[in-house]
């Protein structure tokens, strides 16, 4: 029985942990960064981008068979690369998590599921989710004991 | 439990008990539907520029799943026009009573080996398998829809009542699982009437209406799946014995199944939600080409491996924590009653899976929608002025906590559904609240 509430507690500590330390996390100091990927039907190379809070991002958008483009969630961002051609933009990420860009030019079939990933910082969007809903199911089960374990 | 019954508000019922409204209802959606195929096969090729991709897959998928089976269960069944010509052909009538003997079906009855829902199981499977293609190309879509709608006449022609609905239709699977969620319900009032009633015109038919085209006895219902709130008994109980009711929600995972076809469903749709946020909306290039590249080897694989988390993994992953929660509990009945019980957790975690799933997708397209209403063809219309409106993702910066919010309520209403069924299962419910948790954890990270 006690074993058992310490292993609620404890899930509930890290949980909390999961959800709240990566904002105190040490952040790297920004730099400048640019990266290029490459857009063909339906994806994106690279998929992910991983930067840090504050970097000032050149993002070159090269579409390698027909016209696609890019637009960033979170950031309302977009640019449209004509086939051959680089497009470019750049931004300062200043809000952390992670954040989906998609094709916002119809380019076929998939096209609406041209989607990539791109994260500020660690991936808060995350770890804040995560611990949150290990949070919840501790305390979920520090207040239902009995049903639990009857 | 407390339960308000609706159908005591003179208006609703009469609404409810009225064929007219329903039958305005069936004929719009009917046109709709109709009108899905069409542009499907005669208008652009590309999907988010044609109603068939539009409408089917982003609006009337955003109303199932957001709003009718959460909140009305088998709603939109009520509605659906896809059996409509069916059983009109097998009644021989479209609004008025028809005197038996008119309508042009066998009237078989459904083979007993598949008095189950396996076949809905398979059907579902094989439409997931082909979503990348069905969900983005019209053409496609307009092939599926058609032969559903072609299978239901088939079914209607051959056997009695709504075989396509109960036994065949790879939508009306998962609704009948997940309409044990809603907060509403069809139920007699009294059993004792229903004891006293000797002519049961409720399943049997009488002069008010049809015996029930879901091959339900109302007096026997104990969960939603598979009432298909048509609302003949409403017409046909001579003593007004049937009520609609609100109530908590999930009532009917109280009383958890023991069917292994019905805990296959639950497997199923939250191995395919897992699978859909991987590949449809994950950052993942090669597994996208996996799903659309149909009949390549590397589609093969992605066939493998679906069919195996489906099927093998996460089923027997859950057999293992059932076993666990047994081992706790110190009983040692058989794995498979308490396993079959336990699958009841999955419907909750299920639905809020697709719930988040479909937020990822509904209102980055939405805005397709509008385009769609005055363009439908794709051929350059413009009926309502808002053929021009360009893509513009709606509330993506709301989308992950949104996302976060539902994936928890799922976790905890699965939590709660485990403890409560677990004790008449004879398990512990903790290995399956952990496995709950770990899905959700995946999931999250899928999404996010
Ligand atoms: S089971 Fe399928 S075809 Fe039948 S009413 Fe429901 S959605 Fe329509
Ligand atoms: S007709 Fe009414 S009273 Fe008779 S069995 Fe059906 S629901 Fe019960
Ligand atoms: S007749 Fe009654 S029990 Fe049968 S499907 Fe219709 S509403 Fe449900
Ligand atoms: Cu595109």
């Amino acid at each position: 029985m006690k074993s058992a509430m310490i292993f609620r507690l404890l899930m509930l500590a890290g949980g909390l942990a999961l959800a709240l330390l990566p904002s105190f996390a040490q952040a790297a100091p920004p730099v400048e960064r640019v990266f290029r990927i490459e857009a063909s039907s339906f994806a994106y190379k690279p998929g992910q981008i991983q930067l840090n809070l504050g970097d000032r991002v050149t993002l070159e958008l090269v579409s390698m068979d027909v016209v696609h483009g890019l637009y960033l969630d979170g950031y309302d961002l977009s640019l449209t690369a004509d086939p051959g051609q680089t497009a470019r933009l750049t931004f300062v990420a200043d809000r952390a998590g992670s954040f989906r860009f998609r094709c916002n030019v119809t380019c076929g079939a998939m096209h609406p599921f041209m989607i990539g990933k791109l994260t500020v910082g660690p991936n808060h969007s995350f770890t804040l989710a995560a611990g949150l809903t290990i949070s919840a199911i501790a305390i979920f089960l520090l207040i239902h004991p009995r049903r639990a374990s009857q | 439990m407390t339960r308000h019954e609706l159908t005591r508000f003179p208006l609703i019922k009469a609404l409810l008990k009225n064929r007219w409204p329903q039958l305005a209802v069936y004929a719009a959606l009917l046109a709709g539907f109709i009108f899905a195929i069409f542009a499907g096969f005669v208008g652009s090729p590309v999907g988010n520029h044609n109603f068939s991709i539009v409408f089917v897959w982003i609006a009337w998928w955003a109303m199932l799943i957001l709003a009718a089976v959460p909140f009305f269960g088998r709603g939109w069944c009520a509605v659906c026009p896809i059996p409509l010509p069916g059983e009109w052909l097998q009644r021989g009538a479209i609004l008025e009573l028809a005197p038996t003997g008119k309508g042009v079906s066998l009237g078989r009855r459904w083979p007993n080996p598949l008095r189950n829902i396996w076949m809905q199981n398979i059907s579902f499977t094989l439409v997931a398998l082909f979503s990348s293609v069905i969900l983005t190309m019209p053409l496609i879509t307009a092939v599926v829809l058609s032969a559903m709608f072609f299978l239901a006449i088939g079914s209607s022609m051959v056997f009695e009542r709504r075989a396509f609905c109960r036994y065949l239709c790879p939508v009306g699977g998962f609704i009948g699982l997940y309409s044990q969620i809603a907060p509403l319900e069809l139920r007699v009032k009294t059993t004792r009437a229903c004891a006293s009633c000797k002519e049961k015109p409720c399943y049997h038919g009488s002069e008010a209406g049809y015996g029930c085209p879901w091959q339900v006895f109302p007096g026997g219902l104990q969960k939603n799946s598979y009432c298909g709130l048509c609302m003949e008994c409403l017409r046909t109980c001579p003593v007004d014995n049937i009520a609609v009711n609100l109530r908590p929600f999930s009532s009917d995972l109280a009383t958890p199944t023991k069917r292994l076809d019905e805990a296959f469903k639950a497997f199923i749709m939250v191995g395919a939600a897992l699978i859909y946020a991987g590949v449809l909306l994950g950052p993942w290039g090669a597994l996208k080409d996996a799903a659309y590249r149909i009949g390549s080897g590397v589609w093969f694989a992605y066939v493998g491996v679906f069919l195996s988390v489906l099927f093998v993994l996460m089923p027997s992953l859950y057999a293992l924590a059932v076993k666990a929660g047994m081992l706790l509990a110190k009983t040692s009945s058989a794995v498979r009653p308490a396993f079959a019980a336990m699958s009841a957790a999955l419907v909750p975690l299920g639905l809020m899976f697709w719930v988040a799933f479909s937020l990822g997708f509904v209102f980055t397209n939405a805005t397709y929608i509008l385009a769609a209403l005055s363009d439908p063809l794709g051929w350059g219309w413009n009926l309502f002025g808002t053929a021009n409106i360009p893509w513009q993702p709606l509330f993506t910066g709301l989308l992950a906590p949104l996302q976060t919010l539902v994936l928890i309520a799922g976790m905890l209403w699965s939590a709660e559904t485990a403890q409560k069924v677990a004790s008449a299962a004879g398990v512990r419910p903790l290995p399956v609240i952990i496995y709950c948790l770990l899905a959700t954890l995946v999931m999250l990270g899928l999404l996010l």
